[in-house]
């Protein structure tokens, strides 16, 4: 299972990527192997404020859908209008063209509460 | 990413085939199955296309005997067991004594005097239990589902692989018809029959065969582009064919006729469990009906339990829901208020406290072209 060493990693599998005063997010590749053939993403709105561990997007699976939370803290800046055509990035390239959304970090010293690549590693083994 | 807990879980015989393969395995009911293996719609455009084989050795089999097993069945039963020669079958319901659905199953004739009851593996043991309450004296029912496994071989190529596997010397029954190989030597049931909407079989044989079998169909199917397909592509491929599914659609809260089942329900017979509210049913309508209905937008897919709407007003509730992968649409079917259960209905579903467009459809949902 792909984990890439210079993301960060949540609980519940989601991936962290610092850009500046950003993190753009997505799922990792155990997670998008565990849910498979995603078929609909519900993304955030642009503007949005979220905690830590807020409800903030929607994956679906032909069988399920799932609940995607925010990292951490901050705003929604950006999100992957390509998902709407083609939700499948997110099984394709998960680490990639599959990111869901960037979020603006209230404080970037909050990554740092995240698990690294190896502690993810860990929890998944 | 739960870890399944193997508490009171039930292993077919086919378990650790499927953990061989790196199926995904889920708990349903008290059993632990796969629910996938090389995904969803992999394994749903397979059996459309080419052909597909699932472990069925969860599925229960109550057999009753003697003399009067037929007459007896016909009380316990919706369909008309009179109408069975030796070596066909026929789908039907089991209710109480409301009219409620207990179970859905397929009884088989196979011998005169002898009844082939395969019925939903979460419903075995109840479905035991009641018939044998209700049993008469002079005939014996036993439940022999630990005996049997099970597959479902589903797929346009299913006789391209029965040819394979036994050659040119057994024909396939026809459809709804079973046939015994043990005249030819092979403990096998081979059923026509399924759940997918494709030509296809149902075969039962003894439970030390399983592994058996099941290497067999697949390393013969191999040719044919079969793949091993687990609970979610089931899923998918019987609500295309809007085929109900107990315990989601259909419950002890909801009768045949609401459900538009009424086709398998033989009321000319004088007696039968149930008979009395599904005649009063029939005649003066039920308040819901069970529709399907189809998205029209590119919308997230339906689920259970979502709610039904149309002009502002709740009409009901979806029983089941999934994307369809060879409509690549949002399906599903649904309870609604009788008045608005027409096909060409402009419903709504709620999903997340939004509200999608969709209608209500005719069964099936899917056709092949």
């Amino acid at each position: 299972m792909n984990v890439p060493d210079d993301l960060f990693y949540t609980e519940s599998h989601e991936w962290v990527r610092q850009e500046g005063e950003n993190a753009r997010v997505g799922i990792t590749d155990h997670a998008q192997a565990e849910l498979t053939d995603v078929v609909y993403v519900e993304l955030p709105k642009i503007g949005a404020q979220t905690e830590a561990r807020g409800q903030i997007a929607v994956v679906e699976s032909v069988k399920a859908a799932s609940d995607i939370y925010a990292p951490v803290k901050g705003t929604v800046v950006e999100v992957n209008k390509a998902l709407e055509g083609n939700p499948a990035l997110i099984n394709t390239d998960p680490f990639g063209e599959g990111w869901i959304f960037v979020l603006k970090m209230d404080s970037t010293d909050d990554v740092k509460r995240l698990k690294d690549a190896a502690a993810y590693r860990k929890a998944i083994a | 990413m739960t870890p399944v807990s193997d508490a009171a879980q039930k292993k077919t015989p086919l378990y650790e085939e499927h953990v061989r393969l790196g199926a995904k395995m889920i708990p349903f009911g008290d059993w632990i199955m796969p629910v996938q293996y090389s995904g969803i719609m992999d394994e749903h455009q397979a059996v459309r296309k080419n052909v597909g084989v699932f472990d069925i050795s969860h599925m229960g089999q109550l057999v009753a005997t003697g003399p009067t097993a037929g007459v007896w069945l016909n009380e316990m039963l919706t369909n008309n067991t009179q109408k069975l020669e030796v070596g066909t079958g026929q789908y039907t319901f089991l209710l109480n004594e409301s009219g409620g659905i207990i179970d859905d199953l397929i009884v088989y004739r196979t011998a005169p005097e002898e009844f082939l009851l395969v019925v939903n593996a979460s419903r075995t043991d109840e479905d035991f239990a009641w018939l044998e309450r209700h049993r008469a004296n002079d005939l014996a029912l036993s439940n022999r589902s630990a005996d049997y496994g099970g597959l479902a071989i589903q797929g346009p190529r299913v006789v391209d692989l029965f040819q394979s596997i036994l050659g040119d010397d057994v024909d396939l029954p026809p459809r709804n018809a079973i046939v015994d190989l043990a005249a030819k030597g092979k403990e096998l049931l081979i059923a026509r029959t399924g759940y997918t909407g494709e030509d296809g079989v149902e075969v039962f044989f003894p439970t030390k065969d399983a592994a058996m079998v099941w290497n067999e169909v697949l390393d013969k199917g191999k040719a044919l582009g079969i793949r091993p397909c687990g609970l979610g592509a089931r899923d998918t491929l019987r609500l295309e064919m809007c085929y109900p599914l107990n315990g989601s659609d259909l419950s002890p809260e909801h009768n045949p006729i609401e459900a538009g089942l009424g086709f398998f329900v033989d009321l000319k017979k004088p007696k039968f469990i149930g008979r009395e509210e599904l005649v009063k049913a029939k005649e003066t309508g039920t308040a819901n009906r069970l529709v399907p209905f189809r998205m029209k937008s590119k919308g997230p897919p339906p689920r259970p339990h979502y709610s039904v709407w149309r002009d502002g007003e709740q009409i009901g509730e979806a029983t089941s829901g999934t994307l369809s992968p060879s409509l690549n649409q949002g399906i599903g079917m649904a309870y609604v208020a009788a008045p608005h259960a027409r096909a060409g209905t402009e419903i709504e579903i709620e999903i997340r406290g939004q509200k999608f467009p969709g209608t209500i459809e005719k069964k099936p949902l899917y056709k092949k072209s």
